[in-house]
């Protein structure tokens, strides 16, 4: 944080009236406490699906004589799905350049795209998951597919979550416009979507990829 | 309980659910039910509703969140001491072979809710109503970084709290235990609900103080005043930032393996079942995996009070300030590398019990560094024997005693042997009781001047403090030794007079520490109708040495009228010493300040509902529940006239009530 602090010229045991005021309007608005606080946030979400992650690790190979990760999984959809993601973080990054640039009409264009191409993730997911249920290989069949399933519909939820926020931030910016609160939400949003698309690498390198090799 | 049939309606929700044929559980949920509408009664009566909402339960003050969490904690302390006594009265009336008066499903889920109760919605609340009260202060900062999320974490632990005491009324609780072990938490052996209101109620307050954690850290790392480097804050605030971390670091953790055990119960998954492969082990490792942070979340900071206590009341300087925060940071560190202890005879091998059993006795030893610290502070010190100084006292010795019969038990093949029985029982209680009980305490007599404008009455303090601290060697040290003869935990009923005798000699402790909770509550009473011969006007009752103590008693809402500037440990002892604390200074600029909200105690209400649909299977209702929280959360964003400016002639004003207070004292 970027306080001032004018030199002490006086024996007085307090700061000088601007420090004062300065140091407190920056606890509003545009801040570093909010990115900060999201980090920290976003942290124990990390340990959350670290939990998750060794929940799976545990239980992959407990299939109890039911399907496994090779008879399951198709890696080309799953591969389409982790395109639409990966992109979509692309996406919300040139959004982030037009915020930077004060274009609203780049914002709204580029986080339509990322919308669309978020909701096209969630989609193909659940269509996967209406897939394996129908085949009998639900998340009550064997331990692996309850960790499986876990893990996947929580980094599912957690990008339906984003998507909500997503709805709201058009609304928002659609009201005040680019400002210093709005920036500051659209940089937290940037964190969390960047974030998901870190867990997604971990998804399919260790659920799909190391599932099927 | 034989399955029920689920209405879409009601869920599983029937008149059944009510236990009237349950004299005991009837008497005691009539009791709780007189006793608040008593207190809503009497609220109306002086018409103080309008009041309670605009300064309390709306409020975003972090000291009155903090008054608000020390409030829950005491009234949930009442409720798990109620459950202790009535386990000691059991067992030692149901020890010679008789039945004793509570039928083992009753005994079942008096001991889990106790161990519930006491860690999440005692000790928590507790050290998390103290650290709010308390760190903005000593940090020189006017509140914590985001209001009115702490606002939402405080009813996100009451609803938890509210959520375990609706299970009493209505339907059951746990009789798991207080961890809810699998695969007996399985629907297969537990079909009720009382699991499912154990993994509510503390999945909604645990997202609560996880929320509360993320707010804490980020105003020790971005809201100290200038010139508080890292290693010139308090000891409290050193020790907050650490059990913060923990709590952020650990708390997901314990979130996941609810939701895991929640779909298991409520889906068909699993993770945890005998059946399909899963693996009941692994539940047990994620819950410790939180679970020993957990204890270090909530030592820590009464690790910080001592701390201050100690010095303040030694008029010295903390001796050995570094090592106590690198023994603080290292203790952190390793609370997450001794979990397996708390299973040595899960057959994990000798090698990994090995592991564990070092790393446990590794981390006895900055503890150790800050016992010797706190001997050498007092060390020629003038130490003034007040309330707050005997908690220490009672604390050092007593944790001392606990903390090696802990290392006893960190050796494995020893552990074989007490896994389970009332040894261990007698030890972590040693620490809970000695460490977490009495550090609270002593926080509480230190600050409540600060919090309030008075002190506590010393006397009846005193009394309070020697009733518990007999009280718990009585209640606690035949346990040890029952322990060693073999008897294990969570026995209903037995048949041993041998036993018998410790029994009740335990129990009669028991009642030793009730009268130090009777004393504590007339403590309180006495205070508050002799709080004009207790007034503290200076706002520095103790001659105090941290920031906290530079503002009026109670500090005015903006804490403080302007940032003071550090230049060391011990700031505000440093400014007393120059002379520099009693200048008057002229010249206040406005101040920002956060609006309050409804929305977090909305929030809480919703959550209420929510959980209790859930529990019940009343699906619409939790949809409902849940819909209504998310809108209400979003159409806050929308809310943006959130702060205001105080006008500098208000602070001038105030601050002048607070110097003509201070000028008949000089």
């Amino acid at each position: 944080m970027n306080i001032q602090i004018p030199p002490l010229t006086s024996r007085l045991l307090y700061e000088s009236a601007e420090g004062d005021v300065f140091v407190h309007d920056a606890a509003h608005g545009a801040d570093s406490k909010t990115p900060l606080g999201f980090w920290i946030y976003l942290m124990s979400d990390c340990i959350l699906f670290a939990s998750l992650f060794a929940g799976f690790a545990v239980l992959r190979n407990n299939v109890a004589g039911g399907p496994d990760a090779h008879d399951l999984f198709d890696l080309p959809y799953v591969a389409v799905e982790t395109g639409l993601l990966l992109v979509s973080s692309l996406t919300y990054g040139l959004a982030m350049i037009g915020m930077e640039a004060g274009n609203r009409r780049q914002v709204f264009g580029w986080m339509a795209v990322t919308f669309l191409l978020g909701l096209g993730f969630v989609g193909m997911e659940i269509h996967e998951f209406g897939d394996l249920i129908a085949r009998g290989a639900g998340p009550d069949r064997s331990a692996f597919l309850s960790a499986f399933f876990t893990l996947v519909a929580t980094h599912g939820l957690h990008v339906t979550a984003g998507l909500i926020w997503m709805g709201v931030m058009f609304v928002h910016v659609w009201r005040r416009g680019l400002s210093e609160a709005n920036r500051t939400r659209l940089m937290c949003l940037s964190l969390f979507w960047h974030f998901l698309d870190i867990i997604w690498i971990g998804v399919f390198s260790i659920v799909y990829l190391m599932g099927v090799a | 309980m034989s399955p029920v049939p689920v209405s879409p309606l009601f869920g599983k929700l029937t008149l059944d659910a009510i236990p009237y044929h349950e004299p005991i559980i009837m008497t005691a949920v009539g009791g709780m039910v007189l006793a608040g509408v008593t207190v809503l009664g009497l609220i109306t009566y002086f018409g103080r509703w309008r009041w309670l909402w605009d300064e309390w339960l709306t409020s975003v003050d972090h000291k009155r969140i903090g008054v608000m969490y020390i409030i829950l904690a005491l009234v949930m302390l009442l409720r798990g001491f109620a459950d202790a006594l009535m386990m000691r009265t059991q067992q030692a009336l149901a020890s010679t072979g008789g039945a004793g008066y509570l039928p083992p499903q009753h005994f079942d889920q008096i001991f889990t809710a106790h161990g519930v109760i006491m860690i999440f919605f005692m000790a928590m609340p507790f050290v998390v109503g103290l650290m709010n009260i308390v760190m903005p202060l000593q940090i020189g900062a006017r509140d914590v970084a985001f209001p009115y999320l702490n606002s939402v974490s405080f009813w996100l632990t009451v609803a938890g709290a509210a959520l375990v005491n609706i299970s009493l009324g209505v339907g059951e609780f746990a009789h798991t235990g207080w961890l809810a072990y699998p695969p007996l938490s399985e629907p297969t052996y537990s079909a009720g609900v009382g699991v499912d209101y154990y993994l509510w109620s503390l999945q909604i307050a645990g997202i609560g103080t996880l929320l509360s954690g993320v707010n804490l850290i980020t105003t020790i790392l971005t809201m100290r005043a200038p010139g508080m480097t890292m290693m010139r804050m308090p000891v409290f605030t050193w020790t907050t930032l650490c059990a913060n971390m923990l709590i952020v670091a650990a708390f997901p953790i314990l979130t996941v393996t609810f939701a895991m055990l929640s779909l298991d119960r409520y889906v068909g998954t699993h993770f945890f079942t005998n059946a399909a492969c899963g693996n009941p082990m692994m539940y047990v490792n994620l819950i410790w995996a939180w679970g020993h942070p957990e204890v270090y979340i909530l030592i820590l900071p009464c690790f910080g009070i001592y701390s201050e206590v100690i010095a303040t009341f030694s008029s010295k300087r903390l001796f050995g300030y570094t090592s106590m925060v690198y023994a603080t940071v290292a203790i952190t560190v390793l609370s997450f590398v001794v979990w397996l202890h708390h299973f040595f005879t899960m057959g994990s091998g000798a090698d990994v019990n090995a592991f564990f059993g070092i790393m446990t006795m590794i981390i006895s030893i900055p503890t150790g560094v800050k016992i010797f610290n706190w001997l050498f502070t007092m060390y020629r010190g003038r130490v003034r024997i007040e309330v707050p100084v005997l908690w220490t006292l009672g604390f050092i010795i007593t944790f001392v005693i606990g903390g090696m019969t802990g290392v006893l038990m960190a050796v494995p093949p020893a552990d074989f042997v007490l896994h389970n029985s009332l040894f261990l029982i007698a030890h972590f209680h040693n620490a809970i009781i000695g460490g977490v009980v009495f550090g609270c305490m002593a926080g509480f007599n230190y600050w409540f001047p600060k919090a309030f404008g008075f002190r506590l009455d010393p006397r009846l303090g005193k009394i309070s403090f020697w009733f518990w601290l007999v009280g718990f060697y009585v209640a606690f040290m035949p346990l040890y030794a029952l322990g060693l003869m073999g008897m294990t935990r969570r026995l209903d009923h037995l048949n041993n007079p041998v036993w018998h005798v410790y029994l009740v000699v335990a129990m009669f402790g028991a009642v030793l520490i009730l009268f130090g909770i009777f004393a504590q509550i007339a403590q309180i009473v006495v205070s508050v109708v002799n709080r004009e011969k207790l007034r503290d006007l200076t706002g520095d009752p103790w001659n105090g040495r941290t920031l906290e103590w530079a503002v009026s008693s109670p500090p005015p809402f903006y804490n403080f009228a302007r940032i003071p500037h550090v230049r060391g440990v011990d700031a505000f002892w440093d400014m007393k010493q120059s002379g520099e604390a009693s200048a008057l200074h002229a010249g206040y600029s406005r101040i920002h300040m956060p609006r309050n909200t409804g929305t977090g105690v909305i929030l809480g209400g919703l959550s209420i509902v929510l959980g209790f649909a859930l529990v019940w299977h009343i699906w619409w209702l939790a949809g409902l529940g849940f819909a209504a929280m998310l809108a209400l959360a979003i159409s806050h964003t929308f809310d943006e006239n959130r702060d205001y400016y105080v006008s500098s002639r208000e602070v001038a004003r105030i601050e002048a009530q607070y110097f003509q207070q201070l000028s008949p004292e000089n």
